[in-house]
């Protein structure tokens, strides 16, 4: 028999791993070659630019974590996968924030991160305040994986 | 526990004592030297920036023979290098060493000169290789390649590019020119066919020619065979080799060398900044003077050993009200690690509180929080004990920052312990796959987020309001301190019971407990004197935010958007939910591990594969989470907390002290 509500529930968290995971490659790589560029003239900079590199990268992290987060609750991870077709949209549907604002929002905490990277790159002693822009972005990152993983856990105990 | 008080230093000394007492300054490291007075007919400042040029000029060349040296002689480093911090050598011993200076600037000379001829014979070689192969297929001939004919012939020797068999090149020429040209093909490829022609003397220019229209090219010259020729560019060849190495084995004797060239490069750059200071002082024609700023608790062992040693006139004073004071933080050893996340915000300002000692228990507790992972925690632990230990000479920044991670891995670890997670659920993975006991599992001292987050949600808020009101409390402190009690009301109590009562007023109502999962509902009672002291509270903050502006209509519209700031309150509350994201992410990621690494279930490829995931897994994991917690520790700590009572905007005090690389010269009073 087709499980339409078990496909629903992993599109939802294929989608969360997959827009997030998106995003946050592409702000780790335009964040890398600001960073690369740094270190051509400056190799002390190593770990500062690196950690604002790595910064953009959380949201593939938190996709990863709805998207488990989703197969463990439908059972794909072992036990049974009896999902209802509504239960499964509900799944979908929580998935989304994530996907959605994680891979923006990616995108947008990379921009801040290369603008901190060239600020550390001018005046290294800057690196506190140049660290917290970029993590300014992350919050709503945060945000959305708050929402997708409390409607998550929440549809576990519907009764539908 | 707060900023160091500092006192203004006025050192005035004789002429010929100058050097000697720049140079002990520069050892206590413990005088911020400022900027002297004006010019005047007495006292000038002396420039000496020539001098200090050619002190960095000297650095930067021992600077460049190091790095040559490490190319050809690699020192061995270890695992802690990067900690271990500059090596302390006494007085004694740099005197001795400095002595030293002028035959090591020679070997430094030296190493530049070795490593530029290097370069150059290096550059020799591809020329050879490239003659080398333009002879290989002239190597069955047995003429000179600078043959021209004897007497009554003339001789061309080079090659066409194509291959030509002899009889097309026969009647191609004979196309072009009726003389007679006897010819021989020494070799052919698919790319060039070399030919040795020969004509009469008389027929040359017309051969000339028509080989010029054939594309013809001459042979690369040599006065002898080529089979000679070849072998005279080996020789060179495997000369220039040898010399190449007999100086990369001249630069790496000279390894013996590298302390004493790195103790050079360090020696310039003391006296740079030496003379760096110099400048900035003024000098008469038997006097100096030198002004700077000196931390009050320094003062008296100073005065004692600069009049002990010299003949100088000291005098410390209180700086003024309006100086440009730097700033000093000194702490208790508990709080002094984090004083390098205050010093990346901005140290305090003018009349403003050292934050280090509130900031630091929340710094700790809110880093374990977002990691909570005892296994993490305790790897943290032994790793910064383990580089603190075994680098007694550390840097006391890099210092600071690995014991503030060692005290975030003690939290870490307590929180780890309290929610539960040791790698994750490794203990009831482990217990379950390997040794079939399901049952096994390491229980949590408080509760699983995973399994109720709502309940650590609601912890994280609480946290965030306890965190944010502390906050509010050092404003008050500070603001009664300095006796402006009311702006303590309007600025704080007002707040207080706005924010204070809003919060208890929503405990009262079922809707919020509820979706809150909260066991208890305030009672009525408590709601109705909860939203007393929030109107009051408003009203407060209403009539007194726009306490600066003296026409009433405005004062009541600024208060109206002063009052509005509760919204901000709302999202620094919301902004502490990364606790609960962070806590996940960390534990949600290592249960995927665990997992994965389980898949293949008991067996000897289970248990490796499970090796295998585990430890690439969990330092990624590791790695990852402990940057993540890091950084958003800091933004709570500068976003929603510094945010509600600190300003900074202070100047660091940078004492002229010995900033070298490799050597810190000490000297005891």
């Amino acid at each position: 028999m087709l499980n339409i509500g078990v496909i629903l529930a992993l599109l939802g968290a294929v989608l969360a791993a997959l827009c997030a995971g998106i995003g946050s490659s592409i702000g780790v790589g335009m964040a890398g070659e600001a960073a690369a560029g740094v270190v051509t003239e400056d190799p002390a900079q190593f770990s500062k630019v690196l950690l604002l590199q790595l910064l953009p990268g959380t949201q593939g992290i938190y996709g990863l974590l709805i998207g488990f987060v989703t197969l463990t609750q439908i059972g794909i991870m072992g036990g049974s996968s009896d999902v209802s077709v509504v239960k499964g949209m509900l799944y979908l549907v929580a998935c989304l924030p994530m996907a959605f604002v994680g891979y923006k929002s990616a995108i947008r905490q990379a921009q801040a991160s290369v603008a901190s990277i060239g600020l550390v790159a001018k005046r290294p002693d800057q690196f506190g305040k140049a660290m917290i822009f970029p993590a300014m972005v992350e919050t709503y990152a945060i945000l959305a994986l708050l929402i997708s993983i409390l409607a998550i856990f929440g549809i576990g105990g519907l009764a539908i | 526990m707060a900023v160091v008080s500092m006192k203004k230093a006025l050192i005035c000394g004789m002429k010929h004592d100058r050097g000697d007492v720049l140079d002990f300054l520069q050892r206590q490291g413990v005088v911020e030297i400022s900027a002297g007075m004006e010019d005047d007919a007495v006292f000038q400042k002396k420039d000496v920036l020539s001098y200090k040029a050619a002190d960095e000029k000297n650095a930067a060349q021992a600077q460049q023979a190091l790095e040559v040296l490490s190319q050809y002689a690699p020192e061995k480093k270890g695992l802690l290098a990067s900690f271990a911090g500059r090596e302390i050598i006494s007085v004694h011993q740099y005197e001795e060493m400095s002595s030293r200076c002028e035959e090591t600037m020679d070997v430094i000379r030296k190493i530049m000169d070795l490593s530029k001829e290097i370069g150059e014979s290096r550059g020799i070689l591809p020329k050879l290789e490239q003659q080398m192969e333009e002879l290989v297929p002239w190597s069955s001939f047995d003429l000179p390649l600078d043959f021209q004919g004897t007497k009554s012939t003339r001789a061309f020797i080079g090659s066409f590019p194509e291959e030509i068999s002899p009889e097309r090149l026969a009647q191609a020429l004979s196309e072009r020119t009726e003389a007679p040209v006897e010819l021989t093909q020494v070799s052919a490829s698919k790319v060039q066919s070399c030919y040795f022609l020969l004509c009469g003397r008389q027929d040359g220019q017309a051969v000339d020619d028509a080989l010029k229209g054939l594309g013809f090219q001459k042979a690369p010259s040599s006065s002898v065979t080529p089979a000679r020729r070849s072998k005279e560019l080996e020789e060179e060849y495997s000369r220039t080799e040898e010399t190449i190495r007999g100086k990369e084995k001249e630069i790496t004797d000279l390894a013996s060398w590298r302390e004493q060239i790195k103790f050079v490069m360090d020696y310039h750059l003391m006296q740079a900044e030496e003379y760096g200071v110099l400048s900035e002082l003024s000098q008469s024609k038997n006097v100096f003077l030198i002004t700077g700023y000196v931390p009050a608790d320094q003062v008296p062992s100073l005065e004692q050993a600069l009049n002990q040693r010299f003949g100088v006139y000291t005098e410390f004073s209180d700086p003024g009200e309006d100086e440009d004071v730097p700033v000093l933080l000194h702490n208790n050893k508990f709080a002094e690690p984090v004083e390098g996340i205050v010093e990346g915000y901005s140290l305090p300002g003018k009349g403003e509180l050292d934050p280090t000692a509130v900031t630091a228990p929340f710094y700790y507790l809110l880093f374990g929080l977002m990691l909570s992972d005892a296994a993490y925690g305790i790897i943290l632990i032994v790793a910064c004990a383990i580089a603190i230990k075994k680098c007694p000479n550390m840097e006391a920044g890099m210092k600071k920052t690995l014991k503030m991670f060692l005290y975030c891995g003690i939290s870490t670890t307590f929180w780890g312990f309290m929610f539960g997670s040791f790698f994750g659920d490794a203990v009831n993975v482990i217990a379950t796959t390997f040794f079939n006991r399901p049952d096994i599992s390491l229980p949590p001292l408080w509760f699983e987020p995973v399994s109720l987050p709502m309940k650590m949600l609601v912890f994280s808020f609480t946290f965030g309001i306890i965190h944010l009101f502390t906050g509010l409390a050092v404003k008050l402190y500070t603001q009664v301190k300095s006796g402006a009690l009311a702006d303590a009301v309007y600025d704080v109590i007002f707040w207080y019971m706005f924010v204070g009562g809003c919060i208890v007023y929503l405990l009262t109502m079922p809707m919020i407990t509820n979706m809150l999962e909260l066991t208890f509902t305030l009672p009525a009672p408590v709601g109705i004197g909860a939203a007393i002291v929030a109107v009051v509270g408003f009203v407060g903050v209403v009539l007194t935010s726009g306490r600066e502006s003296r026409n009433w209509g405005k004062r009541l519209l600024k208060g109206v958007y002063g009052a509005y700031g509760i919204t901000s309150y709302l999202s620094d509350i919301l902004s502490y939910s990364r606790l609960l994201a962070l806590g996940l992410a960390t534990s949600v990621i290592s249960t995927v591990f665990n997992q994965l690494g389980s898949m293949l279930g008991n067996s000897i490829p289970g248990a490796i594969l499970f090796i295998l995931v585990f430890v690439i897994g969990h330092a990624l994991n590791l790695a990852i989470n402990a940057m993540g917690a890091y950084v958003h520790t800091n933004r709570l700590q500068y976003v929603e907390f510094f945010g509600k009572f600190y300003d900074g905007g202070g100047r660091k005090f940078q004492p002229f002290a010995v900033h070298t690389k490799y050597y810190n010269v000490k000297e005891d009073i």
